[in-house]
């Protein structure tokens, strides 16, 4: 079975922007950032998930910069929730228990992520490897998610 | 489990879905300068058809993005979504679910 672990602290931001902003923001981020829906994209220490045609989850250090292209809006969410990392065995069948998308890894293949929901909390789900995946839950809802989690390796035990 | 396409993202569970009300309804340019039976109009009359309908739907724990949907209200098949914006398709009065 996976195990669960909370990962790193790093810095978080919600960044939302035209094509215009948004190339200005591949330029001083010094990433692309993916325009593929249901993409992320890894550059040394950063990453990037794409969340919606004009919305981005930037996680890494060093994104707070400022454009000139208007309207863009970035805002700080790097306390509003917490990371945790799901990785083994099972770490699909694990997710299944309460979130409801095909994590088969031909459907839903390393490097996807999206907003979808695990039992009654929203999430962010980024497959980093077959059998690793990283959710980005809302603070006051990660004790629920590891709880959920918990009895779900109970399942594979 | 009821799939819905939604436009940005592709076929997804219901569960991450809102409805978001009759769509293509247009908000008058300037309110104070129609009559109030107009306005009322605007504001709460829809309608509510038994069969095939437009409607507004939003990805909520998804890509966030409202879309359109054409939706048969007896059955609840889906027949076609699309993009804000977008002209509504044609479609058969009739499905089979
Ligand atoms: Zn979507």
């Amino acid at each position: 079975m996976a195990d669960i672990s909370e990962a790193p602290h790093t810095e978080r931001y919600i960044f939302r922007g035209g094509e215009k902003a948004c190339a200005e923001a591949d330029m001083a981020f010094g990433m692309n950032l993916p325009r593929e829906a249901c993409h992320a994209k890894v550059t040394g220490e950063r990453a990037a998930l794409w969340l919606g045609p004009d919305e981005w989850l930037l996680l890494g250090n060093g994104f707070n910069v400022q454009l000139t292209a208007l309207p863009y809006s970035q805002v700080d969410v790097s306390h509003r929730q917490i990371g945790i990392q799901l990785k083994g065995n099972h770490a699909a069948d694990m997710l299944n228990i309460g979130c409801p998308l095909d994590l088969d890894d031909a459907i839903f293949t390393t490097g996807m992520c999206t907003r979808t929901v695990f039992g009654k909390a929203e999430i962010i789900l980024w497959r980093q490897d077959v059998q690793t995946f990283h959710i980005e839950v809302w603070r006051s809802f990660g004790d629920y998610v590891r709880g959920l989690l918990a009895i779900a390796q109970k399942e594979y035990m | 489990m009821l799939l819905i396409k939604c436009p940005y993202c592709g076929e997804r569970s219901e569960l991450e879905f809102s409805y978001g009300g009759q769509a293509h309804i247009v908000r008058p340019l300037i309110p104070s300068d129609i009559t109030d039976e107009a306005l009322t109009e605007y504001l709460y009359h829809r309608d509510n058809i038994k069969g095939v309908q437009a409607e507004r739907w939003r990805h909520l724990h998804g890509c966030g993005r409202f879309f359109n949907a054409v939706r048969d209200t007896t059955t609840d098949h889906f027949q076609a979504t699309y993009k804000i914006g977008e002209a509504q398709p044609a479609s058969g009065a009739k499905s089979d679910g």
